[in-house]
C-alpha cells in the first residue's frame, strides 16, 4: 500500500510528496500555517506559507521569518501536490489547508468554527475524502449560544459594575478572543483599557478590522481613570501585581470552557462567559457531514470520544497524538511556549 | 425556582465573600418563607431522599439527550457532576417555570412513591421545560448536595442580616435533625423551641494549622499541649437519660456507636463533651483505616464490634450540670472535665481523657510532636489556656501542629483524565514501587494534586508521547518519571496490591534529577509503618 498523502510524524503532519509540514511543531525546512496561534505556527522553520491576512501577525508574533502570503482559493503546486487555504472562521486569517494529489483530496482544519463572528472570513466548507479535524470541545455538553447574546450579556455586566463602582476585567487570549470581544464592546458605556500585550496585536490588525477606540494601560495610568472602565486583559495577567491598579474589579473570563462551573471557581474568576472560537459538538458534526468525507483523524481535544463517537456513525475515525492544544495553547504567551521549546532542546529524552 | 435558581446564578457569577452573602440575603428578605426554610435546608445539606437511582437517572437523561450511554459516561466523568451533566446534554429550552422551590421539593418528595415510568415522564417533562439554571438546579435537588462554594457560615450570616438574629443563636437554631418538609420558617428560625433543646449540640470550634513557628504563639506556660486524634472528631451529649453522638458535619451518628449507649447510667445528664472517635482494636489505638471500616456503616455487626470497638477521646466539656459553660476559659473547663471523668466510673465505659501534655518550653512540645506517629497521633493540638470555646474556625486560640508528612519517591504508572478544567489534561497518576524480588513496580498510590499547572502541562504531553497501553479512560505508561509522594498516614491492608495504605497521598514534587532506579521500594514504605 501507497504511503498516505498526509502522515503524522514527530515533528508534525507530513505530506511526503511535496516535502511539506502542515503546522509543524518542530522546526522544518516548508510549513504551511493555518494560522497565528502559538501551538500552530511555531518559531523556527525556515519557509512559511499562509493566508495574507495571517502574515502581518505571524510576524509580530515571530519576527522576521520568510513568508509567503496566499489568498483564500488560490491553488499552489509543490512537486505536483496541488495545495490552497480556505477561511475556517476561527480568528482572522486562520485557514483551512485543502491537499490534492492524483484526485485525492484531504483537508486539514487547523482550528475552526461554524458561526459567522464578524471577525474571521466565515468558515467554508470544503469536499474531501480525509478530513483531518481539531475538536477541542468534542463533548455533546458543549453547546455555545449565539454572539449577539453572549456579547449583550458582556455589556450588561459591564454596566451594572460601572454602577456599582468597579472596573471590569475582561480575560480573552490577546491573538482573536480580545479582538472579537472589544469589536462588540458598547464604547458608549464607558471607556475601554487593553494589557500592552492586547493593544500590541490590537494595533497590528486595527489595519485588516475595524474596532472601538483603546487606551493602553502604562504606569502613568492613573488608578482613578480606570474606575469603571473595561479592562481588556490576556488570561496570564490573572494574580499578577498589574491588576492591582484596577481595584476595585471584577473578573471574568469569555472562554469554551467557561461551560463548566467548576472551571470558574478553579480558576477564581467571578464571571464566565461560554465564547468560543472553536466549534460546539453539533459544529463538529455539521463541518464533518458539510464535507462529504469517510475518513476523520481527530488532532486535538477529546480526540477519543469523539472518534468514537464517529465510529459508531459509521466514519473511518481515529485519532493522532499532536502538539496542538486547543484553548489551552492560545492561552499561553509566546514566551512560555518558546521556554518549553528550549527544554524540548536541552532534554529530548525526558520531555 | 426562578428565584431560587437566579440565587444559585448570581452565587456562581461571584467569588467575592461580600457579593454572595449580598446575594442571600437579598433572598432570605423576599422568597416565600417555605421556600426559604427549603433553601436553609439545601445549603446546609439537608435535601430529601433522593427519589430515583443514579442509574436510571443517567439512562433517561441519555435517552432524552439521544447519545449513546457511553458517551453520557464518559461526558459525565469530565463535567464532574451529574446534574451539571444532565442540564448541559439535555437539548437548550429558553422556557421558565412558575413552580416554587417548595413545590418543586413535595414534588420531589411524592416522587419517590411512583413507579418508574410516572418518575420517567415526570423527570422527563421538567428537564424540557426549565432554561439550563433551572433544569440544573431541579437536577441537583434530585441527585444530591449542593456545592456552590456556600459554607453554612456564609448562609448564616446571610440569614443573620435578614432576621437581626445574631449568628451564633442561628447557627444553634439550625443544628440538629429538623424535617424542612414538616417545620415552618417561624419554627425553624423565628421561634424560641424548648423541645428541640435535648439532642441539639454546640456548633464546633474548629483549628487552624500551625504555619508559622511555634515560638511565635507567645509564653509557652499560656498553652495547653495534648496529641491530635486521627478519628471522627463528635460531641457526645447525655442529656434526660438520653445519648446523642453528633460528628462534625453535624450528621447524628448515635446509631453506628452502641457502644456509647453505656454512657447513658454513667455520664452525669446535662453532659456536653467534645472528643475524637478512635479505633480500639486489641485494646489499642488502631489506625484511621480500621476506623473506615465502621463508618461507612449503619448497623454494627457484632463481629465487627468484637474486631473494631471504638473508645471516645474527650478533650473538652461544652455544657455540664445543664449549664452551657463554653464562655469559661479552657483551663477551667479542662479541670472540670478531669474531675467529671474521675468522679465516674470511666472504667466499665469506653470513655478516656485526652490527656494534657507535661512541658516547659516550646522545646519540649516540639520533641513530643515528633513522637506522634508512635503514640497514633498526627501530631499536636495547642490550645490557649484562658480561650472560651468558639464557633466555628476563627484564628487565634486553637492550633493543630500536625507532624510533617511521611514522604516517598514513586514512579508515574498510570494516568487518567482530570475533571472540569483539566478534563484536557492527564492529571490523575497512579504510582509505583518497586518490589524488588520480582524486580516490577507494584502500584502504591493514587494522586492529583500537587503539581502546578505548567508542570501537569509538561507531564500531559510527556504522557501523551509515552503511552503503553489504553484501558478506558486509563492509560499506561513508560516507566520514566519519578515523584516525591507526600502522605499522612500508613497502615498494613489487604485490600490493597503493595499490602500497605496510605492517607491523603499528594504529589510533593518532581524529582527530575532521580532516574526510576533510584525510586523507593515496597520493603521502604513497610519500613514506615509505625
Ligand atoms: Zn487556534
Ligand atoms: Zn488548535
Amino acid at each position: 500500500m501507497n504511503t498516505p498523502l498526509l502522515v503524522f510524524n514527530e515533528k508534525g503532519i507530513y505530506c511526503e510528496k511535496a516535502k511539506v509540514y502542515l503546522d509543524p511543531w518542530k522546526p522544518v525546512d516548508h510549513a504551511i500555517i493555518s494560522h497565528g496561534h502559538a501551538d500552530h505556527s511555531r518559531w523556527g522553520h525556515k519557509k512559511y506559507i499562509t493566508h495574507h491576512s495571517n502574515v502581518p501577525i505571524i510576524k509580530h508574533r515571530l519576527g522576521e521569518i520568510i513568508v509567503t502570503g496566499k489568498e483564500w482559493n488560490e491553488t499552489f503546486t509543490i512537486n505536483g501536490v496541488k495545495f490552497s487555504l480556505h477561511p475556517a472562521g476561527h480568528i482572522i486569517g486562520s485557514s483551512q489547508i485543502r491537499v490534492e494529489y492524483k484526485g485525492e483530496v484531504w483537508v486539514f482544519t487547523g482550528d475552526y468554527k461554524m458561526e459567522d463572528d464578524g471577525v474571521a472570513v466565515p468558515y467554508e466548507s470544503v469536499k474531501c475524502h480525509s478530513f483531518i479535524t481539531e475538536c477541542t470541545f468534542g463533548l455533546p455538553a458543549f453547546k455555545w449560544v449565539p454572539q449577539e447574546q453572549v456579547m449583550t450579556d458582556v455589556n450588561n455586566w459591564w454596566q451594572q459594575n460601572r454602577e456599582d463602582g468597579r472596573t471590569s476585567v475582561l480575560f480573552g487570549y490577546s491573538l482573536g478572543k480580545a479582538q472579537r470581544l472589544l469589536k462588540y464592546l458598547d464604547p458608549s458605556i464607558g471607556k475601554i483599557y487593553t494589557h500592552g500585550a492586547i493593544e500590541n496585536m490590537t494595533e497590528v490588525l486595527r489595519p485588516q478590522l475595524s474596532m472601538p477606540e483603546t487606551i493602553r494601560i502604562t504606569r502613568d495610568t492613573k488608578k482613578e481613570e480606570l474606575k469603571g472602565s473595561m479592562v481588556l486583559a490576556p488570561p496570564s495577567a490573572q494574580g499578577t501585581p498589574w491588576i492591582r491598579k484596577m481595584v476595585p474589579f471584577v473578573t471574568a473570563s469569555a472562554s469554551g470552557w467557561m461551560t463548566f462551573r467548576g472551571a470558574r471557581r478553579r480558576r477564581a474568576i467571578d464571571k464566565g462567559f461560554v465564547l468560543s472560537d472553536h466549534c460546539d459538538w453539533q459544529g463538529l458534526l455539521q463541518a464533518i457531514e458539510g464535507t462529504g468525507c469517510e475518513k476523520v483523524i481527530c488532532t486535538h481535544g477529546y480526540t477519543e470520544i469523539f472518534s468514537r463517537f464517529l465510529r459508531e456513525k459509521g466514519y473511518d475515525a481515529r485519532t493522532e497524538e499532536t502538539q496542538y492544544e486547543g484553548e489551552i495553547g492560545e492561552l499561553e504567551a509566546k514566551s512560555e511556549i518558546e521556554k518549553d521549546l528550549e527544554i524540548v532542546k536541552k532534554t529530548p529524552e525526558s520531555l | 425556582m426562578k428565584l431560587f435558581s437566579e440565587l444559585i446564578r448570581t452565587l456562581d457569577s461571584t467569588n467575592k465573600t461580600t457579593l454572595k452573602v449580598e446575594a442571600l440575603t437579598h433572598y432570605f428578605e423576599i422568597a416565600p418563607d417555605k421556600d426559604k426554610v427549603w433553601a436553609i435546608a439545601i445549603l446546609s445539606h439537608r435535601r430529601p431522599p433522593r427519589p430515583v437511582n443514579t442509574t436510571l437517572l443517567r439512562e433517561w437523561a441519555t435517552e432524552l439527550a439521544n447519545i449513546p450511554l457511553w458517551l453520557f459516561e464518559e461526558s459525565y466523568h469530565i463535567v464532574g457532576d451529574l446534574a451539571e451533566t444532565i442540564a448541559l446534554i439535555i437539548p437548550a429550552s429558553d422556557n421558565s417555570s412558575d413552580k416554587s422551590l417548595n413545590q418543586f421539593l413535595q414534588e420531589i418528595i411524592e416522587l419517590k412513591k411512583l413507579t418508574d415510568m410516572e418518575k420517567k415522564e415526570y423527570l422527563h417533562e421538567n428537564w424540557l421545560e426549565l432554561n439550563y439554571y433551572e433544569r440544573f438546579v431541579f437536577s441537583k435537588l434530585i441527585t444530591g448536595s449542593f456545592r456552590i462554594g456556600v459554607s453554612q457560615k456564609l448562609m448564616t450570616r446571610a440569614l443573620s442580616k435578614a432576621t437581626n438574629i445574631d449568628e451564633d443563636i442561628l447557627a444553634y437554631k439550625l443544628m440538629g435533625n429538623w424535617e424542612p418538609s414538616k417545620i415552618s420558617y417561624t419554627q425553624l428560625i423565628l421561634e424560641e423551641n424548648e423541645e428541640d433543646y435535648l439532642s441539639k449540640p454546640y456548633p464546633f470550634y474548629l483549628a487552624y494549622a500551625l504555619e508559622s513557628e511555634a515560638e511565635e504563639l507567645g509564653k509557652v506556660s499560656e498553652w495547653s499541649a495534648e496529641h491530635k486524634w486521627d478519628g471522627i472528631r463528635s460531641q457526645v451529649i447525655i442529656r434526660n437519660n438520653e445519648l446523642f453522638v453528633w460528628s462534625r458535619g453535624e450528621e447524628l451518628v448515635t446509631d453506628k456507636y452502641p457502644e456509647f449507649q453505656a454512657f447513658i447510667n454513667t455520664v452525669p445528664n446535662g453532659t456536653v463533651m467534645d472528643g475524637e472517635i478512635l479505633p480500639f482494636p486489641k485494646g489499642e489505638i488502631g489506625t484511621f483505616n480500621d476506623l473506615q471500616t465502621r463508618i461507612g456503616r449503619k448497623t454494627v455487626s457484632k463481629a465487627l464490634l468484637e474486631k473494631t470497638p471504638v473508645i471516645l477521646k474527650v478533650y473538652d466539656l461544652l455544657e455540664w450540670n445543664g449549664k452551657d459553660i463554653r464562655e469559661r476559659p479552657y483551663r477551667e473547663r479542662r479541670e472540670l472535665l478531669k474531675k467529671l471523668v474521675k468522679d465516674m466510673d470511666a472504667s466499665e465505659i469506653p470513655l478516656f481523657l485526652s490527656e494534657s501534655l507535661a512541658f516547659s518550653s516550646w522545646e519540649e512540645v516540639a520533641n513530643e510532636r515528633q513522637r506522634a506517629r508512635e503514640e497514633r497521633s498526627e501530631g499536636i493540638m495547642l490550645k490557649k489556656l484562658d480561650s472560651p470555646y468558639l464557633v466555628g474556625r476563627k484564628k487565634g486560640d486553637w492550633w493543630k501542629w500536625k507532624v510533617d508528612p511521611l514522604t516517598i519517591d514513586a514512579v508515574l504508572t498510570y494516568a487518567m483524565r482530570g475533571h472540569g478544567r483539566r478534563s484536557n489534561l492527564f492529571t490523575d497518576y497512579t504510582f509505583g514501587l518497586w518490589d524488588e524480588e520480582k524486580n516490577e513496580l507494584v502500584t502504591f498510590a493514587k494522586a492529583y494534586s500537587g503539581l502546578t499547572d505548567a508542570e501537569f502541562r509538561k507531564v500531559d504531553s510527556w504522557i501523551k508521547k509515552n503511552t503503553l497501553e489504553r484501558f478506558g479512560p486509563v492509560r499506561s505508561v513508560t516507566p520514566h518519571h519519578v515523584f516525591e509522594i507526600a502522605f499522612e498516614g500508613i497502615a498494613e491492608s489487604k485490600r490493597h496490591k503493595s499490602g500497605v495504605a496510605t492517607r491523603f497521598p499528594r504529589i510533593l514534587r518532581w524529582r527530575q534529577d532521580k532516574k526510576i532506579e533510584d525510586a523507593n521500594t515496597i520493603e521502604d514504605l513497610k519500613a514506615l509503618i509505625p
